[in-house]
């Protein structure tokens, strides 16, 4: 694929970004000032084939983009997630759509379950007590958290993230409920419901449009004052606004979050709040997973490039 | 005032080796008479049969010797290190500990410490509250969890619990103990802490601090666990020997620890404070709701058994 010229819209991965340069004939977006890349884009438009993207809010592939290249086969999304893909225009101008499934299903879970002890059990915020010598200060005081083990634990979207999130808790006793049929798990008919009969809920489903906000004001209100809620799929997933006032006004327990609305902007109110543990989007973020990744990645636009089957479309 | 008149009605004597901290006396206190054990006159040392130990300061053979008539001696927590053993061995007192009331959530607390390690979610959680996502981009990659190789020091109630819990994220489970576990356990037996530290990713403290096990993570296994090894400790901070640790952890000889417990609580080497593939707790592994709860039940059915003459609820063999 020495001749496939690609696009990165942004620094990614030292590893990926290497290999792309040794195996493609790669442009860089940010090589160009913000103010001068529309200027950029028209300059390159030719000779772009692929886009790489990376994930979240904010990660590019929308239809401007695509617009602009009209000489683009297929995007490549170093995520699960696609939902900053605009689908529609590619379908419409035959552009390929690939993402990184499977992959890194073990991080995302093994870090929503850590989430869902981390928040309640507040560890990170005993580390920041440690650290600023209240530990000291208080002669050795901390005060008492809540139990995660035996409570139940309600996941949003049991696909192969959900899935594997349900089998680490079954290894705390926590009886599983579920907004989806799958056998063996209860299963309950809307999010409000799941809510209601949870301790503690867990988002773990696709970015798709009927998904947004489906963590409303109502869902909150049912999971109530000893709630905690973890959101390892995407922030529009949970009405932002509300789920922090909710917080701070003590009428939810807790909260586990790696997604938020817009990436990196995190409210202060949040920032304040010892109930509470944030994480910067990094459900997959080990050296392990990225590497298998950007792999997964190179394998795609290689398969392109040969006229071979892709291994993991979306479209 | 007239005093309370003995018989029947008369709430048995217990002495309390230190002030009550936890909360637990004032809810026993319709049941039992507590006196602190420091405040006692002759006369109610004489006539004392039962220690209450309400926390974590030493229980010495001193205090043990100048209760003659003391039978049974009842602590909150489940460690022991602060009693003196030997002296109630030698008196034939009987000791009653919290069993196994607090197994669930330190074996939560040591899931959630490996994961804060591995992940660095404490030191993201850290650099995202000082605005640094914004200013400096995306922490710099973790470590998985699934798949390390977890190598647990001691299964008893605490590991045994721990073990299920990491092999449900896919992480192979071995341990030391002090003799191997019978069949069906599906985890594999090491010899020695240092064997089973050097073929671990992650290596779990669990086990009582006695004699034996004091210091027991020393160089030499910090060595076999190794620069992408990662020690979590929720026991006691005997077990390590803590400023080896803190060299190894500076030279990258071990490549981080979750750490609930320290040699000298609430102090600690203060060049804990400035590594971030560390994560400090303070000693919070078992402080729930649920546990107080659980060893309030566990304190005053062992205090209400012994007066009964009725089987305690946790004897520990000495």
């Amino acid at each position: 694929m020495e001749s496939l010229g690609v696009l990165l819209l942004r620094p990614l991965d030292t590893y990926l970004e290497q290999e792309l340069d040794r195996r493609c004939r790669l442009l860089r977006l940010w090589d160009a000032p913000h103010d001068r890349r529309g200027e950029f884009l028209r300059a390159h438009a030719l000779s772009i084939r692929a886009v790489v993207t990376g994930g979240g809010s904010g990660a590019g592939g929308d239809a401007e983009l695509i617009d602009a290249l009209p000489r683009l086969e297929i995007i490549v999304c170093y995520a699960v997630g696609f939902d900053h893909v605009d689908l529609t225009r590619c379908r419409e101008r035959g552009v390929r759509v690939t993402n990184t499934p499977d992959v890194l299903t073990d991080d995302v879970a093994d870090l929503a379950v850590g989430l869902a002890i981390d928040a309640p059990r507040r560890i990170p915020h005993a580390d920041r007590y440690v650290r600023a010598g209240l530990w000291k200060a208080n002669n050795g005081y901390y005060g008492l958290t809540n139990q995660f083990s035996g409570k139940r634990v309600g996941i949003i979207g049991l696909g192969r993230i959900g899935l594997a999130i349900a089998k680490r808790v079954e290894g705390f006793g926590c009886p599983r409920t579920r907004q989806q049929a799958y056998p063996n798990y209860t299963y309950l008919p809307t999010v409000v419901q799941l809510a209601a009969v949870s301790d503690g809920l867990v988002v773990a489903c696709s970015p798709k449009e009927q998904s947004r906000g489906i963590v409303s004001r109502e869902v909150i209100e049912a999971l109530g004052p000893r709630g905690v809620l973890v959101n390892v799929g995407r922030g529009a997933h949970v009405d932002q606004p509300e789920l922090v006032a909710a917080l701070a006004e003590g009428r939810l327990g807790g909260a586990g979050l790696d997604v938020f609305e817009a990436e990196s902007d995190v409210p202060q109110v949040l920032m304040a709040l010892d109930n509470v543990v944030l994480a910067p989007h990094m459900g997959s973020g080990t050296r392990e997973t990225r590497k298998a990744m950007a792999d997964l990645v190179l394998a795609n636009l290689e398969a392109h490039a040969l006229s071979k089957p892709l291994l993991t479309p979306v479209v | 005032m007239t005093p309370p008149a003995a018989g029947a009605d008369a709430k048995p004597l217990v002495l309390l080796s230190q002030p009550s901290d936890s909360g637990l006396t004032p809810v026993m206190e319709g049941q039992f008479r507590f006196v602190l054990a420091a405040d006692a006159d002759a006369a109610t040392a004489a006539e004392a049969r039962v220690l209450f130990v309400p926390g974590l300061r030493p229980v010495t053979a001193d205090l043990i010797d100048r209760l003659p008539a003391l039978e049974l001696v009842s602590t909150i927590s489940v460690g022991l290190d602060h009693v003196d053993l030997d002296a109630c061995r030698r008196r034939g007192i009987t000791v009653t500990n919290a069993g196994a009331t607090f197994s669930v959530d330190s074996a939560d607390y040591v899931v959630g410490l490996v994961v804060a390690v591995l992940r660095r979610v404490a030191a993201a959680d850290a650099h995202l509250r000082r605005g640094s996502w914004a200013t400096d981009g995306d922490y710099p990659l973790a470590t998985k969890v699934s798949g390390k190789r977890v190598g647990i020091v001691g299964l008893g109630s605490i590991g045994s619990l721990v073990a299920r819990r990491l092999a449900a994220f896919g992480c192979p489970v071995a341990y030391h103990s002090r003799a191997p576990k019978l069949p069906p356990c599906p985890y594999t037996f090491f010899p020695t802490v240092r064997a089973l530290a050097a073929d671990s990713d992650v290596l779990v403290l669990a086990c009582a601090l006695t004699e034996e096990t004091r210091r027991v993570v020393d160089r030499e296994v910090m060595e076999a666990l190794g620069a992408g090894g990662v020690l979590v400790n929720v026991g006691r901070g005997g077990l390590v020997d803590e400023p080896e640790l803190v060299r190894c952890l500076r030279e990258g000889v071990i490549g981080g620890a979750g750490l609930d417990v320290f040699e000298n609580e609430p102090d600690l080497p203060v060049e804990l404070l400035d590594m971030d593939n560390v994560v400090l707790s303070s000693h919070k592994a078992v402080a729930t709701v649920e546990s107080i709860r659980g060893v309030l039940h566990t304190v005053s059915g062992n205090l209400e058994a012994f007066f009964a003459g009725r089987p305690l609820l946790s004897p520990v063999a000495l």
